[in-house]
């Protein structure tokens, strides 16, 4: 193992390297290229195996993709915003069809207005498409996510979208330590499918379903996203005792002991939460950061696990659940613990839109008005 | 290569039961595109005729591996899927001959929705065939006008008669000098059969486009799906080409008719059966339409000539 200096992007494109991915396709968009561009030099020069489609737009990247992954490939694509929102017809093609795909999603804010930076809009507007969506805060949690991906991905027949901040985490250079290849083959072996779209299988894939046929498949679909909670925690666990990589299984929680305000977010603000935390703490405010790693599926059971009786959650959004007066993790929040008993309160704000910055005392602050609302 | 219809396979890769009207082109059509394939092929479909006339999940009627798409994903499906191949077998993870991959789509989805994606993969000379079964409509969704629907043709959508010319993608294609592209009918199967030879033979991009007259959708009697298709043939209305790499030669009788070695058929022959044209037979305009779609005929027929000298 060795620690290198780069980018989130460079991490995502060195992990998909070791994962000996077949097939690579992808389209151009800020601040995703970069990915693109590394996984073609590492095709090009020979360094990865595989091959590279060049398509014309991010429909195609994913009606490519989804194909390659009916003949069985083990498949890679990465995307951002507009790119994402363009691949939503094949987002649920990939998603009901069980294709095995991982997919980066470098999170972008949508048009319109345009807007190149940060927010969560694109990833938490494909909630319902059916597909994993893992959400990683520093360069070492890309890394380390495109291997679980696939573990998941492959074990579950789920496809999973491994989701992180535009030039916040893909542009910003952070230390990261890289597992030898021998470990990365153990954790992950060759992709082999039981069934592929080829004359040797037979059979045929997607066809017209009558209702009695079409229900059972789609229920099944929505009962092993549940189950790939659990296959997230267990491979979680076993990548950690290989390499010694970890960051929390569904959440990622800071400073528990004690906690009454509990700070709920995804993607890199949850990284500043930690300072917004300690400040809080230093208050005398027992504040705890809930840092969500896995947005599909929704860890509703363990989100109540984590919150003592009459907890307060303080929800911050990246993100509009337009309609609704919040964000989206709002919204989940409140429905999964309205079975709850006791008096968790829950309250909430939006922040952080097209990139705008979110430093620990500014998080903290909004802790405070949250907090007041609360009361 | 000379090719008798005795010399056909008798396996069928369309089997009892299909959905699709009786007399339905598609049917036909892919019949004779199974035998000169073979069995170690992958079909792609886009929503369409085709799909609809399968049947229902769990039963099929087409005996190959297929792959249902979406709509607009028939050109990069295909691409990516022989690709993935071409990895596969190059790692040893597939062992033996990499199949024939195939496109069996409709105009709406070569001529308008897939069309991006189809140029795309033509422009990058992906591995496969993309077969287009012209039936000039939307039919599966109850005969809508397309890109490829002609002239003054009825539809649902064109209840007045379209009021404009349909586009030329075989054209494109030749455009794209792509290493194989053809058009074919069903009034002469060896021709098609030969062509369908011809591309599973080369690598690369292969686009055949399919004459595919719809009873349903044109107005004609069910039992004159073949005879429709001769007289399109006879009549100009549909011309019989291939080309290769941007060189371009024409087939007989299209040959034939534009060389003035072969009369051409007026095309009131070909149109007066079809409802689609009826409001043009019944109009005290009726001459003026028929002189303005014998001009047609004509400037396509002089253009195509005229191409196929050049290169
Ligand atoms: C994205 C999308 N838009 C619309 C449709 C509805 N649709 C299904 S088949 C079809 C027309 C197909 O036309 P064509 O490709 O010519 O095949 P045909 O039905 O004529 O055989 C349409 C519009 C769809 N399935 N997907
Ligand atoms: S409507 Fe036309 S293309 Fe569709 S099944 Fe019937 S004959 Fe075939
Ligand atoms: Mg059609």
């Amino acid at each position: 193992m060795k620690k290198i200096l780069d980018t989130g992007n460079a991490a995502c494109a060195l992990a998909v390297k070791a994962a000996k991915v077949d097939m690579v396709a992808a389209y151009p968009i800020t601040p995703q290229t970069s990915v693109a561009e590394k996984l073609a030099a590492y095709i090009g020069s020979g360094e990865l195996q595989a091959k590279y489609l060049p398509v014309e737009s991010e429909h195609s990247v994913m009606s490519a993709v989804a194909a390659a992954a009916a003949v069985g490939a083990r498949v890679f694509t990465a995307t951002s915003s507009q790119g994402l929102l363009y691949m939503h017809e094949i987002l649920h093609y990939a998603a009901g069809g069980r294709l095995s795909i991982v997919m980066a999603n470098v999170n972008r804010a949508v048009c319109a207005p345009w807007c190149l930076y940060v927010d969560h809009q694109d990833g938490v507007s494909q909630r319902d498409t059916g597909w994993i969506q893992l959400y990683a805060a520093s360069n070492q949690e890309i890394y380390d996510s495109i291997f679980l991906a696939y573990k998941v991905a492959e074990a579950i027949n789920i496809p999973v979208m491994v989701n992180y901040d535009g030039f916040l985490l893909s542009h910003s250079m952070m230390p990261f330590e890289i597992v030898d290849q021998e470990i990365i083959d153990e954790f992950l072996p060759v992709f082999q499918p039981d069934w592929r779209l080829h004359p040797d299988w037979g059979g045929t894939f997607g066809n017209v379903t009558p209702s009695d046929e079409y229900a059972p498949f789609r229920n099944r679909l929505a009962d092993d996203m549940i189950k790939a909670g659990e296959l997230i925690k267990n491979y979680a666990r076993e990548y950690k005792e290989l390499t010694g990589h970890w960051h929390g299984d569904l959440f990622d929680v800071y400073r528990p002991e004690g906690g009454e305000y509990f700070l709920l977010s995804m993607g890199s603000m949850a990284a500043e939460m930690e300072l917004a935390v300690d400040i809080l703490r230093k208050e005398g405010i027992p504040a705890t950061g809930l840092r969500l790693r896995v947005f599909r599926p929704f860890p509703g059971a363990e989100l109540s696990r984590l919150l003592p009786p009459d907890a307060k959650l303080l929800v911050f959004d990246r993100n509009h659940a337009f309609g609704t007066g919040g964000g989206v993790l709002l919204s989940e929040a409140k429905s999964v613990l309205f079975d709850r008993k006791d008096q968790v309160k829950i309250t909430g704000q939006v922040m952080g839109l097209g990139g705008e910055d979110l430093p620990g005392d500014y998080l903290a602050q909004k802790a405070r008005e949250m907090m007041e609302v609360l009361k | 290569m000379s090719v008798k219809i005795k010399d056909f396979s008798d396996v069928e890769y369309v089997l009892p039961g299909s959905a699709a009207c009786a007399g339905c082109p598609s049917t036909i059509a892919l019949r004779i595109v199974g035998k000169a394939l073979g069995e170690n092929a992958i079909m792609l479909m886009t929503p369409s005729c085709a799909v609809a006339s399968i049947g229902l999940l769990p039963k099929s009627c087409y005996s190959l591996p297929t792959l249902n798409i979406c709509f607009a994903s028939a050109g990069a499906s295909a691409g990516g899927l022989s690709l993935a191949l071409d990895a596969l077998y190059e790692k040893g993870r597939l062992k033996g001959e990499k199949p024939t991959v195939f496109n069996w789509v409709g105009d709406g989805g070569t001529y308008d929705i897939g069309l991006q994606g189809i140029s795309a993969a033509a422009e990058r000379n992906d591995d496969f065939i993309h077969f287009c079964y012209n039936n000039e409509a939307y039919s599966n969704t109850g005969v809508q006008r397309s890109g490829a629907t002609p002239l003054h043709a009825i539809t649902t959508t064109t209840p007045l008669g379209k009021e404009v010319h349909r586009k030329n993608v075989p054209l494109l294609m030749l455009e794209h000098r792509i290493p194989y592209v053809a058009t074919a009918s069903l009034a002469y199967p060896m021709d098609l059969y030969r062509k369908v030879a011809k591309a599973k033979s080369i690598k690369g991009f292969k686009y055949i486009e399919i004459h595919a007259p719809c009873y349903p959708g044109w107005k004609f009697a069910s039992s004159d799906t073949v005879k429709m298709s001769r007289l399109a043939v006879k009549s100009g209305a549909w011309l019989l080409w291939e080309g290769e790499y941007g060189r371009l030669t024409l087939n007989n009788p299209t040959s034939l008719l534009a060389k003035g070695k072969m009369e051409l058929l007026p095309v009131e022959e070909y149109i007066k059966s079809q409802g689609r044209y009826a409001h043009l037979m019944k109009s005290p305009d009726k001459k003026s339409y028929l002189a303005e779609l014998e001009e047609e005929v004509k400037r396509g027929l002089k253009f195509m000539a005229g191409r196929a000298e050049l290169i």
